[in-house]
Order: C-alpha cells, then sequence, then structure tokens
C-alpha cells in the first residue's frame, strides 16, 4: 500500500460550508413541498389506487377482502350474459342530463351579467346580491327549493295558479324531479358564472368596443365578435367549474329526493355512496367500481382541462 | 364597454331598466325570500294556509329562539366553526409552503408536481370516499372533529396550491434575486420577502376555503354522525326531523346555517370576488 503523503492546508484555504449550505436552493424547494405533498398523498393520491384496488373485491367494509376480479364491473357494466345494473343504467343517464343543462349556467351567467354591467347607483348591491346564492351551501339551497316545490305549500305552485295553471308535485314526479333538482343547482352556478363574466367584462378593451363601434358592429355581432373573445378565459373557467359541479352533484340530490322517487333521481355519485354507506349495505367494493367508472369519465374532461392549462403555461414562457 | 353604457341610451330604456333592476332581483331572490318569510311566521299562519302571505305577526323572536335554545344547532354551529377554522389555517400553511416552492424554484418534476395538485383537485369525491373512511377509522379519527379537518386540510391544498403558485409567479422575481445577493437564508427569503406581499391571497384563499368548508355536506356524512362532531350542514337534517313540518322552525334553522358564510362574503367581498374571479383575466 503506497501511502499519499499528506497535503496540509489545501482545503483550510477554503470557507467550510455545511452540506445544506452548498445545496441550498436545490433543497428548499423539496422541504418547502414536503408537507403539501405528504398530506395530498396520503388522503388524495393513494386513496386513488386504494379504490382501484377494493373495486376488484367483495368487502363490507370490516371482515375480510374477498378477491373477485372484474365481477363488480361484469355485473355494473353488463359485460357477457348480465344485463346492465338497471339502477346504474338511470343514474348514468341522469348524470348525463346534469351535465348538458348544468351548461346553461354558462349563457345564464353572462346574460345576467350583461345586464348589469352597467355604473348606476347602487348597482354594487345589486351585483352582490345576484351572486350570494353561490355562497349559501348546497344543503339549505335544497331545503329551500324543496319548499319552493312544496304541492300545498310551496311559491312555485302559487304562482302557477295565478296562470291558471294546475299544481305540481315537482319532487314527487319521477319524470320531473331530477330537472327540478337541476333547476334548483344552476341556481348559485348561475350566479358563479356571472361573477366570472362580470369580472372579464371589466377587462374588456375599451378601445376594442369603441373601434368596433365606428365600424357599425353593434348588438349581438359586437356580443359574439369583439366580446367574447376577449371574455375567453372567464368563458373556460366557467366551463370547468360548471362540469366538475354537475358531475359532484350530491349534496342537492341527497337533500331534495335521497334518490327518489322510485329511484329516479340517482346519479352515480349518489348511487355509490347509496351502495357503499346506506342503510340497504356496505357493499364497499361494488361501490368503488361505481366511484371508478365516474373517475373515467371524469378523467376524460380532467385531461382536457389540464392540457389547456399546459398549453397557456408553455405560451407563458 | 359594453353593453352600450346607460347614460348614451334612450331616455325610456334608462327608466326601463330603473324599473326592471329591482324586479329582476326580487324573482332571482324569491325562493329565498319566500323562506326568510316563513321563517318569521307563527305556527297558526300554517295551520290556516297563510303559507305566502304576510305573516299575521312577527315571531321571528320565539322562532330563532328556539333554534337556538331548543335544538342541536348551537353544538353543530361550534363543530361547524372547529372545524372550519383550523382547516383554512392548515390548508392556508401548506400550501403557501408548497406554492412558494413551486413559483420560485427551477427543478426537474416541479410542473409535474403542480398538474398533479390540480389534477388530484378534480376528483370526484367518491373515488376517495372508501379508503379515506377506512383511514380514518383506523386512525380512531373516525365521528371527530380531527378527522375531518384533517382530510379537509388535504384536499383544499391542492386548489390552494395552484392559487398560491400562480399569485407568487406574478410577484416581482427581481426582488428575491436581490434578497439571495445580499445572502439571505432561502427560508427568510420565504417568510421576510414573498410572505407579505402575498397578504392578499391569504385574505382571498382564508375566505374561500371558510366558504367551502362551511358548507360542505359530502364528507360530514361519510366521516362523522351524531351531534358530537357533525357540522350544520349534517345536523340540520337531525334538526328537520326534530321539527317535522314546523316549517317556520326549520326556515329559521336553515337561515342560521346558511349565515357564517354569507356574513363573511358581504364582509370580505372583495378578497372573495378576487380569489374566486382569479384566471378570470388574463
Amino acid at each position: 500500500m503506497s501511502v499519499t503523503p499528506a497535503v496540509p492546508g489545501t482545503h483550510a484555504s477554503r470557507p467550510q460550508r455545511g452540506w445544506y449550505k452548498r445545496n441550498e436552493i436545490a433543497i428548499t424547494p423539496w422541504l418547502f413541498l414536503l408537507p403539501a405533498m405528504i398530506f395530498f398523498a396520503v388522503y388524495v393520491i393513494i386513496p386513488i389506487g386504494q379504490s382501484f384496488w377494493i373495486s376488484l373485491h367483495e368487502w363490507d367494509g370490516l371482515g375480510e377482502k374477498t378477491w373477485v376480479g372484474t365481477a363488480n364491473y361484469e355485473r355494473l357494466l353488463g359485460w357477457g350474459e348480465q344485463n346492465m345494473d338497471r339502477k346504474f343504467q338511470v343514474s348514468f343517464w341522469n348524470n348525463l342530463k346534469w351535465l348538458v343543462l348544468y351548461l346553461l349556467a354558462i349563457p345564464a351567467g353572462l346574460f345576467i351579467a350583461l345586464f348589469l354591467n352597467q355604473t348606476v347607483t347602487g348597482i354594487r348591491f345589486y351585483k352582490s346580491m345576484f351572486f350570494f346564492p353561490f355562497v349559501i351551501s348546497q344543503v339549505v339551497v335544497g331545503l329551500v327549493f324543496s319548499w319552493f316545490y312544496l304541492p300545498r305549500e310551496g311559491l312555485l305552485n302559487a304562482i302557477l295558479g295565478l296562470f291558471g295553471a294546475g299544481p305540481i308535485n315537482v319532487l314527487g314526479d319521477p319524470t320531473l324531479a331530477t330537472y327540478g333538482i337541476i333547476a334548483a343547482g344552476l341556481w348559485p352556478q348561475t350566479a358563479y358564472c356571472m361573477i366570472l363574466y362580470l369580472t372579464g367584462l371589466n377587462a374588456v378593451d375599451p378601445e376594442q368596443v369603441e373601434a368596433a363601434r365606428l365600424d357599425g358592429a353593434k348588438g349581438h355581432k359586437m356580443l359574439w365578435y369583439v366580446i367574447l373573445p376577449q371574455l375567453k378565459p372567464a368563458t373556460f373557467i366557467a366551463f370547468v367549474v360548471t362540469i366538475i359541479g354537475a358531475l359532484r352533484s350530491f349534496d342537492l340530490i341527497s337533500v331534495m329526493t335521497n334518490g327518489g322517487p322510485f329511484g329516479s333521481t340517482r346519479v352515480l355519485s349518489f348511487y355509490m355512496f347509496e351502495e357503499s354507506l346506506s342503510e340497504f349495505g356496505f357493499r364497499m367494493g361494488y361501490g368503488a367500481a361505481i366511484a371508478v367508472v365516474l373517475f373515467f369519465i371524469m378523467l376524460g374532461f380532467i385531461t382536457y382541462f389540464l392540457y389547456s392549462m399546459y398549453r397557456d403555461e408553455k405560451g407563458a414562457h | 364597454m359594453f353593453p352600450t353604457p346607460l347614460e348614451k341610451t334612450s331616455r325610456s330604456w334608462q327608466i326601463s331598466y330603473q324599473v326592471l333592476l329591482p324586479i329582476m332581483l326580487i324573482i332571482w331572490l324569491l325562493p329565498l325570500i319566500a323562506v326568510a318569510n316563513f321563517s318569521i311566521k307563527p305556527e297558526a299562519d300554517f295551520v290556516n294556509g297563510n303559507y305566502w302571505g304576510l305573516p299575521s305577526s312577527i315571531d321571528a323572536l320565539s322562532n330563532y329562539g328556539k333554534v337556538f335554545f331548543e335544538s342541536n344547532m348551537p353544538r353543530y354551529l361550534w363543530n361547524s366553526l372547529f372545524i372550519t377554522i383550523p382547516t383554512v389555517i392548515g390548508a392556508v400553511a401548506l400550501s403557501c409552503m408548497a406554492g412558494f416552492a413551486l413559483g420560485v424554484y427551477k427543478f426537474k418534476g416541479n410542473l409535474l408536481i403542480f398538474f398533479i395538485f390540480i389534477a388530484g383537485n378534480f376528483v370526484p369525491f367518491q373515488i376517495l370516499m372508501v379508503p379515506v373512511r377506512d383511514l380514518t377509522v383506523s386512525l380512531n379519527l373516525y365521528d371527530t372533529k380531527l378527522g375531518l379537518v384533517l382530510f379537509h386540510i388535504a384536499f383544499q391544498t391542492g386548489f390552494c396550491t395552484l392559487f398560491m403558485r400562480n399569485f407568487i409567479r406574478a410577484l416581482p422575481f427581481p426582488l428575491i434575486e436581490a434578497a439571495r445577493v445580499e445572502g439571505i437564508a432561502e427560508w427568510r427569503i420565504f417568510l421576510y420577502v414573498v410572505l407579505p406581499l402575498m397578504k392578499p391571497a391569504l385574505a382571498a384563499l382564508a375566505v374561500l376555503i371558510f366558504t367551502f368548508i362551511w358548507n360542505d355536506y359530502f364528507w360530514a356524512v361519510v366521516l362523522t354522525q351524531g351531534p358530537d362532531a357533525q357540522p350544520v350542514t349534517a345536523g340540520i337534517t337531525e334538526f328537520n326531523s326534530q321539527f317535522r313540518a314546523a316549517y317556520n322552525l326549520m326556515s329559521a334553522g336553515s337561515i342560521v346555517a346558511a349565515l357564517p358564510p354569507v356574513a363573511m362574503f358581504f364582509l370580505m367581498q372583495k378578497h372573495f370576488i378576487a380569489g374566486l374571479t382569479l384566471g378570470a383575466v388574463k
């Protein structure tokens, strides 16, 4: 073994810095991210994987899980010999109704925003009064509307009576109930879209509007060719929150009809809850399978949203 | 400005606009006005079939008194408060730090982590339900406020991080560079340079999260039961079964349950709307 002669003092001339100090810029972001990442992983990311796993089992939430492979999905979607689960079918169609009709909140919000985008005295008061249904919890909105719809005591039938229309029991009629609940949901959602558009309208370039006016653009032409393109960011956000809101509908259904009458107002999110956590039993595996299907429906939208955001993010640099 | 400012339109439209405005508002708030009217009516009005007319006498005091003194409502309200406030603090704190890391530093995986936070925020609650409930039960936190708070903090961190990161991105970066040149430690830059500039974002997020969590119903039913831990959104159903068909009391109860976020909104309107419409303008 050769002995290397000691070379004293070569390092001593440089000031000694700790490992952390030398790597500060590289380490700090991870230290700052760590708590949020741990929380998010434990409560959001990992449970998504676990739900997939559970959906391949039969499980009552307490005892042992029994592996059943894709049996839950076969029963749900009706692969092979079986027919598609009737309740699943109803829920799925109702989800579609929610998605399509909920989007009405966007034009309705735009309409109210255009109506309120003036500078008269007291307009700020009007804007906040139009907006504030959004702040009320969905549970209370549901209660308010179910009293509004009451066949005898409800205001709706009183108004219909004025026009000579017969009393209707909105929430008791399987063909009407879902639409009644969607209407209740549209109330706060329209308020949300309205505030997005009001903010957007505030930022519309006045010079472009004036220039278009000089060119003779008016009314809906002006709106379509000059204003709406400038409102694109507001429309995008309104679209995102409305789609997510439509697929998350649970509170209103639970409060207003609890899925009835005759299961006609179930949607996937409600049906999943019913299967896994209600008096009808604790079928966690089957519930998880429904959740996975809902997740994939949502994933389509999420991918599109993220892609648009990614494009903007790249465009910004 | 679009539509054409009112001053520049015909006199007749100006007048009709002023008339239309309050009428539209009344129609818009009709269901709510009906409930407010219900909540101050005496029970006798419902027996006599006077549902929509003016109350025969103002019984607000006795109706709201019953809500506060003869039901579990105050307990539920306290629970809501003790769930909401810690969640706001926790989610804002975590996301401030995460937003700082994602907004200021360039490192591999930055954008990926950012997008995971956004994506997680859009996920349907149902896919988390069974595992989160299971986790909460095994931590012995089922039917406790802490169990709800921990989950809410974790879930809200997604949205809050998106918000904070974009806000920090918009701050003047030379400020941070100047501090670095001075040799200030990174965590001090966070505390003394960035955090003071984030006050508007903190206020906006705090009001938003307060409202979201106060109004949460789904997780309240999944992770709690009974008046020991349940927040007011879940408690209202028990309240309503206690006063079944007493519409005046049920209405009063609903108004009480809905009031705190409404009050918060009217008090901090500017911050609330700034938070909600972030990104609506380029």
